[in-house]
């Protein structure tokens, strides 16, 4: 399995640092409604030094915002190492594969494959759904063109192919609930490096997917990376409690969002965010965390430093063997 | 409108109530307009849209539906899904331009008389307000 | 079979204006079954545009008429004497039957009544769903009978995504979930382990994608002219 990068698949931090056997961080950075770079730079420095990787949305909820390959360069020149994401739903394996090999060209290593939510609850929802491929297929495309250096229709790539980290989404929370660790089984087998999950407050439930997850002996077929996330506010939490579907937010949790006075809401909510983390690291076969602060960047600094887990270790240079 | 305007309602009513709440009306000898034109059917289930169009079209001013108190259809829910109809013409006159208001349903039993003349009376009184069928006020334009 | 929707009849009069003589054309078949064009709906529809154009001061003349199945030219026949003596004929078949007429007569303008919407079936009177996409490559042997290109919202393939709740589709509430449908059929049946199959990119060649499809048949062509020896 011959391969550019030194025994490494892709030879990004995230990947290296996985590997090398420590916790990682991942956070998103949303990229903005305008054509911007500075929105992106801004956002980046607050992540840097303390993430392994950003994911940079692509249209999410399908609300036109700047690319993400293109806002993934923007973050990756202020030394920030993008996860771009892809959703299946905007593009066909056509421009899936030129989006591919332009974003690995431009030095992106990391692509995160989701089916992505529907248009209607977006800003366009009369545009055309393409859903040409679903993130399954895709997982299986972005790994047939590093690993066998293959486009999808099956035609080789003669020159530099791309090589990137690919991940999935997964929600332990979703229905059916006896069905997920399976489809993550699937994703594994279709060649995901890594999945990052649906925010969870239920650490309980998610120690049950876990357990699924461990029989199924899918801990060593993937790095898993629970998303966790801080509460800004009450309103914030029982919105996500009952409107978000496959979300699951325990009455203990808005409780305690609801009892605490107006000005420590946020620090509560990185309260409860770095304790859950502290939770996920005690569970077998989680191999990091994906903090997803969506239009509060800066909280992610605060978070890592609450949680012990500042600085950031070294990515080991060289892979390890086998 | 005019004074002198007199409307012309016809009114489906099922065999099992409204026919003989219509016809103890005529028993007791209670008044009711005499606007008021008859047809009867055996279940206001049996209702189809185009009979009310078919009425408006022919010049009929409004229209009542009668059948059995909602409970007691002889058919069982003939008289449900009358309504249903009754609620979808009612906005489909109101965009063609005849105007729901003329069309009207009552739900009665057959021992009813005064129910039916009181409701005889209330329909020709509102289409009155209401001016004769827009279709012949075009005409006279 | 087809499913459609009386256009709004503001939609109907907007397209109707410019003529004076106009015959509504019904279709005895799909839309008869779904209530959207067959002869009680040539009936009501045609009464109502004649009064609403008699109110709106431009009476127009509104003839009624209904053919077996619009999409064969055998049964169209059945109108060809009619169709001359009208400006402009109001089809209240699906999008084949009125572009059949269309095709059929032509110099005779043909406007569509209504709005096709999709392939599907009666769930209960008066609530028709769409079953298929016509895709060109069935696959409901994989799917338990179940099909994900017409029934799930991202016509996934190796579903359900995470926006599946409840059994119902991240779009609606009113939309069950293919995918949980098809997990929870084929757990019935004991072959869930075929689920663990990962399906591969369909191929779109054979749906509209690939372009406006025919079929032809050999074997059931009638005979030409030349083809005696």
């Amino acid at each position: 399995m011959s391969d550019g990068s030194n025994g490494w698949k892709s030879g990004s931090t995230l990947e290296r640092v996985l590997k090398g056997g420590s916790f990682v961080i991942t956070a998103e950075l949303g990229p903005p409604k305008n054509a911007d770079a500075e929105v992106i730079r801004k956002k980046a420095r607050f992540l840097k030094g303390y993430v392994e990787g950003a994911n940079i949305t692509d249209n999410q909820t399908a609300i036109v915002r700047m690319s993400s390959v293109a806002a993934g360069c923007i973050a990756l020149s202020e030394g920030v190492e993008p996860i771009i994401q892809m959703t299946c739903r905007d593009r066909n394996r056509l421009a899936m594969q030129a989006d591919l090999l332009g974003a690995y060209a431009l030095g992106i290593r990391n692509v995160l494959c989701l089916s992505g939510d529907h248009q209607k609850f977006g800003n366009h929802p009369t545009a055309k759904n393409v859903y040409d491929v679903d993130s399954l297929q895709l997982v299986q495309i972005v790994k047939g063109l590093r690993d066998d250096k293959k486009f999808a229709c099956g035609e080789e790539i003669k020159g530099v192919e791309p090589r990137f980290f690919v991940g999935a989404a997964e929600n332990p929370f979703a229905d059916p609930f006896e069905w997920r660790p399976l489809r993550l089984a699937k994703k594994a087998r279709a060649g995901a490096d890594f999945i990052q999950t649906q925010l969870v407050y239920n650490v309980e439930k998610f120690k049950t997917f876990m357990t699924m997850v461990r029989d199924l002996g899918l801990d060593r077929q993937l790095y898993i990376l629970p998303g966790v996330g801080p509460l800004k506010s009450p309103g914030m939490t029982r919105y996500m409690k009952n409107e978000v579907p496959g979300l699951d937010v325990p009455d203990a949790i808005l409780e305690r969002m609801q009892k605490t006075p107006k000005e420590k809401w946020r620090e509560e909510g990185i309260k409860i965010c770095v304790e859950i983390i502290q939770q996920m690291r005690e569970i077998p076969g989680v191999a990091g965390v994906h903090i997803m602060a969506i239009e509060w960047e800066e909280a992610v600094p605060e978070i890592v430093k609450q949680a012990g887990l500042y600085p950031r270790p070294q990515p080991p240079a060289q892979a390890p063997a086998g | 409108m005019t004074a002198d305007f007199e409307p012309t309602i016809v009114s489906f009513c099922c065999h099992y109530c409204a026919y003989g709440a219509a016809d103890l009306a005529g028993s007791l000898r209670l008044q009711y307009p005499p606007n008021v034109k008859v047809i009867k059917l055996p279940c206001t289930g049996k209702l189809d849209l185009i009979y009310i169009l078919k009425a408006f079209e022919e010049g009929a001013d409004g229209v009542l539906i009668a059948g059995c108190l909602e409970g007691d259809c002889h058919f069982q829910v003939g008289n449900l899904e009358a309504k249903r109809r009754v609620v979808y013409a009612r906005t489909l006159l109101d965009k063609i331009g005849i105007g729901g208001k003329r069309l009207e349903m009552i739900n009665l039993s057959s021992a009813m008389g005064n129910r039916f003349a009181e409701a005889a009376t209330q329909i020709t009184e509102q289409v009155r307000a209401l001016g004769p069928n827009p279709l012949k006020q075009k005409q006279r334009v | 079979m087809i499913v459609a929707e009386q256009k709004p009849l503001e939609e109907i009069k907007a397209m109707i204006a410019p003529y004076q003589r106009i015959l509504v054309v019904g279709c005895g078949t799909c839309v008869t079954v779904c209530f959207a064009g067959g002869e009680k709906e040539v009936a009501i529809l045609a009464s109502s545009l004649r009064m609403a154009s008699r109110i709106d001061g431009n009476p127009k003349q509104i003839d009624e008429a209904v053919v077996q199945r619009q999409c064969e030219w055998e049964f169209l026949d059945t109108i060809k004497d009619q169709v001359g003596s009208y400006d402009a004929i109001l089809g209240l078949g699906c999008g084949v039957g009125t572009q059949a007429i269309a095709e059929h007569f032509p110099g005779v303008i043909a406007l569509p009544g209504l709005n096709t919407s999709f392939m599907g079936l009666t769930v209960e009177a008066g609530v028709w769903a769409e079953r298929c996409a016509a895709c060109g490559s069935c696959i409901l042997d994989k799917t338990g009978g179940i099909c994900p290109i017409a029934r799930c919202s991202k016509s996934l393939l190796n579903g359900p995504c995470g926006g599946s709740s409840g059994g119902k589709c991240e779009i609606s509430k009113e939309v069950d979930c293919a995918w949980d449908m098809i997990v929870k059929r084929m757990k019935e049946r004991g072959q869930l382990e075929k689920l663990l199959e990962i399906n591969p990119p369909k191929d779109w060649s054979t749906a509209r994608d690939g372009g406006p499809r025919r079929i032809s048949r050999e074997d059931l062509m009638l005979a030409r002219e030349g083809e005696l020896p």
